[in-house]
């Protein structure tokens, strides 16, 4: 009844109007522009500023790096249009003759497969490690396993590939016999490529055993270098680094001090002053007549350097893990290790692993410094191509493409850290 | 016996016993191999070759320098070109810093992609490798002084680096570094007055301005009033070279702007997480009181954020003034390449001089955190 009296339009009968569709000036191409790029004076000013810049820089920039380029040829004729003529552009011929000396150094050319097999090898047993999910089951482990082993059988010959199979089914293998159960298949990895690896790839790098002609270190360079001294370091400093943090924090009063003064010590001075200190000071602090490799001077300057750094990293992540913890460690009756071993610093370093990507991006980059001291790695090496009188004029080329090569390297390692900081927070909620 | 080996007091006593006696004897050890090794090479260990003629030149130098002055000279004018660079490079980076970090967090996605690209392309590349890509691509294939690029007959630049007008000065100019430190000290005082004349009124002064326009129209009024008595002395190619006015080396360049653009690209992501760290309850606070987005950032984001950018951004000066060292590698003449350079090499003094550098870049970094940890007390959140 109550419905007749409201009027010509009672509520029954109500229906809303289809809806509207947006205005057309805040969605879609124009939409977005106006929002994003020209909402205000100011903003539309900073736009133009962006475009004029782009506009400077970019074209250019394709101009000598792609289209007036030299990409054919094998030898120098091939540039030197670019030297003579008014065209800009880059003699990419250069790297492409160079690359070899680029990547592997003065390492001889008939034995740089050892090198790619020992990369290759260590590629596929970190990949277990890396990943997590893809490769946790054994059926998938296995068929990794031998895809691994026959990949390295096609391309470096059938005794490289039985070690790597040797190498990647190890951990598997071990983790099924009672006695080493009880680390799971991922330990058994960390631990074999921590231990086993390295005996295999100084065997493979330096040779001298197997039938492998001996190569000695001051052959080794380019990029090649650049990896081992980043990977020793990175493999060296992270342990000292652990070590240092659970000194500066523990209550023996020497210790503490002694790991003070060695951290703030290192991290006052530049790199570069202890890495001359290893090359000159080191020589003179052992006995007369000891010889010292030039490359392992580096390797303990490198490593000690940023052991100290990760020892302030370490030492921030057990600063955050709760007291708690600690006491509850102490109430099972464990001593210091157990305790540190397996309650503390899995948490703490799980804590501060964007730190610790962080310091070995800074390892990564300052292995460049090691050309100071004469060592010949990416850096070293482009500086003797440059040096070349056939190939005189083409600096903006090979620097061009080693900062691209350390790029590469650089931002796909960040890139990790990243995603590895979101699973394990992810984890942690 | 067996309780003494569990009894942990003992136990920490004995391991550090074995610590400080196996320290000692390294020690002991490498301070007799020196001391046979620095015999047999004939070197006599201490500080008199300071005192010593060294004999080489410099090619930059602030204070007067000669190839008769002594060791110790040299020394000085290396510390000096290092501070010079680091100056430079401190400033440059902080203001370029500042400016990527805020473009980084702009509306404008244009503004804020290519500040993220240029973080990520120089961030990403060895600072080595820039400084080289500077020195050796860009900067040494420029043409010869002959045909150097000319910009209105006063600046050029060549392969000899950037040749500039420079001043000579005439009796009168004692007026200007009169005239700014009585601006300096006006402004010092006015910005305090503002600061306790807003506490008290609600009002506020626009002091910075004023201080700015202080700065620069005190010293422009006093140089006008003495006549400007400054010459401006044109450098002019002759022959194969410039005569006349000032040299900025190509080394010089090169490490500032390598150094710069480097630091530079750190500080600004430092900067975009200091502000990221400012609540949003903090922007809209402001808002509701009215404010405007500039006001806003000025007075409510940038003092918040500053209490969370100061410690890295302190970190980053201190790493830039330890990355100058890399200067050694282009040969501008830091104190890594005049003193750990040429003078180890003359000398042979390898202890005393690598100690010596060392402790200059720990003296500095030591007192930069110190100058840090001070500030952090006197702006942490008091209870917090």
């Amino acid at each position: 009844m109550t419905e007749k009296i409201i009027g010509k339009n009672p509520l029954k009968e109500w229906k809303p109007r289809p809806d509207l569709p947006p205005p057309v000036r805040d969605f879609g191409l124009s939409g977005w522009l106006r929002k994003n790029l020209f909402s205000s004076a100011g903003n539309t000013f900073f736009t133009l500023i962006g475009i004029t810049i782009i506009w400077l820089t970019v074209p250019p920039f394709i101009q000598w790096a792609v289209i007036n380029a030299a990409w054919l040829g094998d030898n120098r004729s091939a540039c030197d249009y670019l030297l003579e003529g008014e065209k800009n552009g880059a003699c990419w011929v250069f790297i492409k003759v160079r690359l070899g000396m680029f990547m592997y150094g003065f390492y001889p050319d008939p034995e740089r497969w050892r090198v790619n097999f020992a990369l290759c090898l260590l590629a596929l047993g970190a990949l277990p490690i890396l990943t997590t999910g893809l490769l946790e089951k054994n059926l998938r482990r296995i068929v990794y396993l031998i895809a691994g082993a026959i990949v390295c059988t096609v391309f470096f010959g059938p005794f490289p590939g039985l070690t790597a199979a040797m190498f990647l089914s190890a951990p598997l293998l071990l983790s099924f016999t009672p006695l080493a159960r009880q680390i799971p298949v991922r330990g058994w990895n960390w631990i074999f490529l921590f231990t086993i690896y390295p005996v295999i790839a100084w065997f493979l790098f330096t040779g001298g055993i197997f039938g492998l002609p001996y190569v000695d270190t001051h052959q080794w360079g380019g990029m090649f270098l650049t990896l081992v001294i980043a990977g020793i370091g990175i493999a060296a400093s992270l342990p000292i680094g652990i070590l240092l943090a659970l000194g500066r924090r523990s209550s023996m009063p020497v210790t503490k001090t002694l790991c003070v003064c060695f951290i703030e010590l290192i991290r006052g001075v530049p790199l570069i002053s202890v890495l001359f200190m290893a090359s000159v000071m080191l020589p003179l602090l052992l006995p007369e007549g000891t010889h010292f490799n030039k490359l392992l001077r580096a390797l303990i300057g490198v490593a000690l350097f940023y052991a100290a750094y990760m020892a302030e990293v370490v030492r921030g992540g057990l600063a955050a893990i709760p007291k708690g913890q600690y006491e509850a460690a102490q109430a099972l009756g464990w001593g210091y290790w157990k305790m540190m071993g397996l309650i503390i610093l899995p948490q703490a370093l799980r804590l501060v692993i964007p730190g610790i990507v962080n310091t070995f991006l800074g390892l990564f980059k300052d292995t460049t410094l090691v050309a100071v001291i004469g060592l010949m790695d990416m850096l070293g090496i482009v500086k003797t191509a440059l040096a070349d009188t056939d190939w005189l004029g083409f600096p903006k080329e090979a620097y061009v493409f080693a900062a691209l090569t350390y790029w590469v390297f650089c931002f796909s390692m960040s890139r990790y850290s990243m995603s590895l900081e979101k699973r394990f927070r992810v984890n942690r909620r | 016996m067996s309780k003494l080996i569990y009894n942990p007091k003992f136990r920490a006593w004995f391991i550090q016993g074995c610590v400080v006696v196996i320290l000692l004897t390294l020690l002991g050890m490498a301070a007799y191999n020196t001391s046979e090794n620095l015999s047999k090479a004939g070197i006599t260990t201490g500080f008199g070759f300071l005192e010593e003629t060294a004999g080489f030149d410099i090619s930059l130098k602030l204070i007067s320098y000669s190839r008769a002055s002594t060791y110790g000279r040299a020394f000085l004018v290396g510390l000096l070109n290092t501070l010079l660079v680091s100056g430079i490079g401190i400033l440059v980076s902080t203001i370029l810093g500042f400016l990527i970090g805020v473009a980084r967090l702009s509306p404008n996605w244009l503004i804020s992609r290519m500040a993220a690209v240029y973080i990520e392309i120089v961030r990403n590349v060895p600072l080595l490798l820039q400084i080289l890509f500077w020195y050796i691509a860009i900067l040494n294939p420029l043409p010869r002084p002959r045909n150097a690029m000319n910009f209105m007959d006063t600046f050029y630049l060549c392969n000899r680096g950037l040749i500039m007008p420079s001043p000579i000065w005439k009796p009168g100019i004692i007026a200007a570094p009169i005239a700014l430190g009585t601006a300096i000290v006006v402004s010092i005082i006015l910005i305090l007055w503002a600061g306790k004349h807003q506490k008290k009124t609600g009002k506020r002064f626009p002091a910075y301005w004023t201080s700015f326009g202080l700065l620069i129209g005190l010293p422009f009024i006093a140089l006008a009033l003495a006549d400007f008595p400054i010459i401006w002395e044109i450098p002019v190619l002759h022959g194969f070279n410039f005569r006349g006015g000032a040299t900025m080396l190509p080394e010089f360049i090169a490490l500032c702007l390598a150094l710069s653009l480097y630091t530079a690209a750190f500080i600004g992501e430092n900067v975009r997480a200091g502000i990221m760290a400012v609540d949003n309850g903090q922007w809209e606070a402001a808002f509701a009181l009215g404010h405007r987005p500039g006001a806003t950032l000025r007075l409510f984001i940038i003092p918040q954020a500053m209490r969370v950018i100061i410690p890295p951004l302190t970190s980053q000066h201190l790493t830039l003034v330890k990355n100058s060292s890399l200067a050694v590698v282009i040969g501008y003449p830091d104190i890594v390449h005049v003193f750990a350079g040429t003078t180890l090499n003359q000398t042979g003094q390898a202890v005393e001089i690598i100690a010596v550098t060392m402790l200059v870049y720990l003296t500095t970094s030591l007192s930069i955190s110190f100058i840090m940890n001070w500030y952090n007390r006197k702006t942490s959140i008091m209870g917090a």
